[in-house]
């Protein structure tokens, strides 16, 4: 079993700025990564990106090239393509890489798991050719691939926008974006524009990147509340309704990317029992933390989107904050020696996040998106549709772990990452019961795959 | 008016006992602390068997093996039991001299449902069986079902026939009247004729409150599955000198198993995975499947379970109080028994004599004691290397 002070999880821009600033007050992390290469999701690829022209991905891109050019340094202990399969309660971490299991102990744990897609199944999103906006883009980042056309973008968020202007630039064509904010959040997300104005740089390049989607003539959709991918044996086309609209219209298409924007990748702070609460603004389970990003586990800190969506930005800060706090408690600095910089970090989050009320109102998805239609599938590896889970209500089924036993659903090789907040909400909503009370699907190591030989020769380290 | 019986503990033992009383009329309430087949009833790994058994429980095995066989008359469901037979393979000369013992013993007591086969027919029966084992103990007839299944199908027949189910009521106080119990719950009081204890992992909460200490203590086993695999078993196998129950379902998925313990968490009243077990288990999986290597698990989780130190239950009346019954600390194989029970503690309520003898299972062999010392059963060594686990 190898030893550290304090690991990270995650090199995304809350791992990085966590490890650097460990490093800063004298502390030498571990930082453990599933990726090649250091950048997460947001900056993958971004030592050796495969796209010459440096204005498809755009600024927010690059600016992670300053993180990871810090970040590349010998005194962090980088465990690059190693993934996390177990976390004890005591910070024993059960790592894998290339073939290779072992153990690591830590004294300080910093998460920084980052987040996931939010899962929207419709009818056939299981057909060859459906895919995630998210996945489409780190196809993009890593490899420069761009999807076979005719192409449809469905959904709604900032990534959805982005994307589509990433494509713009590298001069893909985009038949039809069909957006699904509901009308209605126009209205209510206006509330909250003046707050977020201390952030006004976000709004200005969003408002930049609908102007190019509009400037390419892009067929832009609105008001979208049902979408279905029809195909025999893989995707031919996609069908829609609008609000108000009369009746299901179609496009041809041999790609429709999905996305209804991000929730936190809560696998391990689930399976290592951290208490979560149900952020109904956010629509996503967050684990709660402290000022200083630790969890209701001692020693065990969730910096980043992995503890309620705030952006990369503040994920950064965030992880300063997070490092901060492992420094505390592990050389017992009292608050006051770092407290300047924990102020100056605690006001610059404060205006980083100032555009979150604002966003999270805007792209809220409605309930058309969370509930799935009865004969939509929701759990893929076990093939469970939304209709049996609310059967297994019925016959008395109140949470989560008891839709496992009763339908297998959750149970399949993914643990229920795709079907796990679906399956809250809908028990939730048959039951007539809270999200919080109807509660989440109980996680079990591994978290990653492991082989039963890769873990037979795991405790011999 | 019939007898009123609190039922406290919603897992197979409580469901077992509230369809048979409530069948013969009584009325019965099973008191849940958290939803009914919570813990070791509905995540046990499923084994039907005999194969293996502590000596003082094969009587009553053969009479549950013969309420699986009918399981569809009785709860109305199958409960997935699937009879693909339970081999426990020898690795060694020494492992097929016990295996041997095994027979004899069996043979010695009148049976004749453990029988040892020849290399030729293991590897006829477990093609991929490694070429290191040498033979095996068969027992026909014995498989696996779907614990969850069984436990739902339980419930809701003794719902039928009357049994009423309260869950999410935890039982905080026991009191003895001059005729019958009270029993009071975080949310309620229930007057009761006789009360049957079915606590499984929490007995000796139970057991404290009446004040008849029992050495019952909750332990967390271990258990995982692995990815889907095209069919290539149909036996469930376990080993002989090494903790293991292996099986293929018939969705693919395998699942190791053998009673490997893990840790259980008192406070927060869970059980936690080990990786030392784990990684032990799975290196016995390989060895006897070499191309299991490289198969990856899906999940491995721990489950609660009542565990006594001789590995065989209480079953029976309360040594100190009339009118209390226990059954519990059936010790991580009682998934089989559990069709049988609640007809034994039919018998007992109505004063008679128990259909198959239960006296080795009496908690006057504890004698009132938290504490135990002295094994009782010793009648073959043999048993304390059979792995006993179920769940």
């Amino acid at each position: 079993m190898n030893h550290h002070e304090v690991v990270v999880i995650g090199s995304g821009p809350a791992g990085m700025a966590a490890a650097n600033t460990l490093l800063k007050y004298g502390l030498k992390p571990a930082v453990i990564d599933e990726q090649p290469a250091p950048g997460g999701q947001i900056y993958r690829s971004i030592g050796e990106s495969p796209i010459r022209d440096s204005n498809v991905l755009g600024k927010d891109y690059w600016y992670g090239k300053k993180l990871v050019g810090t970040f590349n340094n010998p005194d962090i202990d980088y465990y690059h393509s190693t993934s996390v399969w177990q976390i004890t309660k005591n910070l024993e971490i059960g790592v894998l890489k290339n073939d290779h299991a072992w153990m690591i102990k830590a004294k300080y744990v910093i998460l920084a798991t980052g987040a996931i897609e939010r899962p929207c199944p419709i009818v056939g999103w299981t057909l060859p050719g459906v895919m995630t906006a998210g996945s489409a883009q780190i196809l993009l980042k890593s490899s420069g691939v761009v999807p076979s056309g005719p192409l449809v973008l469905a959904g709604s968020g900032p990534l959805l926008y982005l994307l589509a202007a990433q494509y713009i630039r590298a001069g893909v064509d985009i038949s039809t974006i069909l957006e699904t904010t509901p009308k209605k959040n126009y209205i209510k997300a206006c509330r909250y524009l003046p707050k977020s104005l201390s952030n006004y740089k976000d709004i200005v390049k969003g408002v930049g990147l609908i102007n190019e989607i509009r400037k390419a003539g892009v067929s832009h959709v609105k008001n979208v509340i049902d979408i279905r991918a029809e195909g025999n044996g893989e995707l031919e086309k996609v069908v829609w309704k609008e609000s108000g609209g009369s009746g299901w219209k179609s496009t041809n298409a041999a790609t429709l990317l999905l996305h209804q924007g991000v929730v936190p990748n809560t696998q391990i702070t689930r399976a290592i029992g951290c208490e979560h609460y149900w952020d109904d603004v956010q629509l996503a389970w967050r684990p709660k933390i402290d000022n200083w990003c630790e969890t209701s586990i001692k020693k065990l800190a969730v910096a980043g989107d992995g503890a309620g969506i705030v952006g990369a930005r503040a994920s950064e800060i965030q992880g300063k904050i997070s490092a901060l706090g492992a420094v505390m408690s592990l050389n017992s600095l009292s608050g006051f020696e770092i407290k300047k910089e924990y102020d100056y970090l605690k006001a610059m989050l404060k205006r980083e996040c100032s555009i979150r009320p604002f966003l999270d109102t805007l792209y809220r998805p409605s309930a058309d998106w969370r509930l799935p239609s009865d004969d939509t599938t929701i759990c893929r590896c076990e093939e469970v549709t939304a209709g049996e889970i609310k059967e297994a209500a019925k016959l008395g089924c109140k949470g989560p772990n008891q839709t496992k036993s009763f339908t297998r659903c959750g149970m399949g090789p993914c643990q229920g990452r795709v079907c796990g907040p679906m399956v809250s909400e809908i028990l939730a909503s048959v039951n007539g019961q809270s999200i919080d009370d109807t509660g989440y699907y109980r996680l079990r190591p591994p978290f990653k795959p492991i082989t039963l030989g890769q873990l037979a020769h795991a405790a011999e380290e | 008016m019939p007898a009123e019986i609190v039922v406290i503990g919603g897992g197979l033992h409580g469901c077992s006992a509230a369809l048979h009383l409530a069948s013969e009329g009584y009325k019965v309430t099973v008191l849940e602390k958290d939803y009914v087949g919570r813990h070791a009833s509905g995540v046990n790994a499923g084994g039907v068997r005999r194969l293996g058994r502590h000596p003082a429980e094969i009587p009553m095995s053969m009479l549950a093996w013969e309420r699986w066989n009918r399981m569809k008359e009785i709860v109305g469901d199958d409960c997935g039991f699937r009879p693909v037979g339970q081999v426990m393979v020898a690795e060694n000369d020494t492992d097929l001299e016990l295996l041997q013992e095994r027979e004899n013993l069996i043979k010695s007591m009148g049976f004749n449902h453990e029988m040892m086969i020849s290399k030729n027919r293991l590897n006829k029966m477990i093609p991929d069986v490694a070429p290191s084992c040498s033979g095996a103990l068969l027992c026909e007839g014995d498989g696996y079902a779907n614990p969850y299944q069984t436990v739902i199908a339980w419930k809701c027949e003794a719902e039928k026939r009357g049994a009423v189910f309260c869950e999410r009521e935890s039982v905080q106080d026991i009191d003895k009247k001059s005729s019958g119990w009270c029993v009071a719950t975080n949310l309620k009081t229930y007057e009761a004729d006789i009360v049957i204890n079915c606590s499984g992992a929490w007995a000796s909460e139970i057991c404290d409150k009446i004040e008849e200490p029992v050495p019952v203590s909750p332990e967390s086993l271990m258990l995982m599955v692995t990815e889907r695999l095209s069919k290539f078993l149909t036996p469930v196998v376990s080993a002989t000198s090494r903790p293991l129950s292996f099986k293929q379902f018939e969705n693919g998925t395998t699942v190791i198993g053998g009673g490997i313990k893990g840790r259980f968490d008192t406070e927060l009243q869970v059980a936690e995975t080990q990786l030392t077990g784990l990684a032990d288990n799975a290196d016995t999986v390989v060895s006897l499947f070499p191309f299991m290597d490289k198969v990856k698990i899906v999940r491995a989780w721990a489950g609660v379970e009542g565990c006594l130190p001789d590995n065989i239950p209480v079953l029976g009346p309360s040594n100190k109080h009339d009118d209390f019954y226990h059954a519990f600390g059936f010790s991580a194989h009682g998934y089989q028994l559990s069709p049988i029970t609640g007809e034994i503690l039919v018998d007992l309520i109505k004063g008679k004599e128990s259909r198959v003898s239960i006296s080795s299972f009496s908690i006057s062999r504890f004698s009132g004691s938290a504490s135990y010392s002295q094994p009782e059963y010793n009648e073959s060594s043999f048993l304390a290397k059979v792995p006993t686990g179920d769940i």
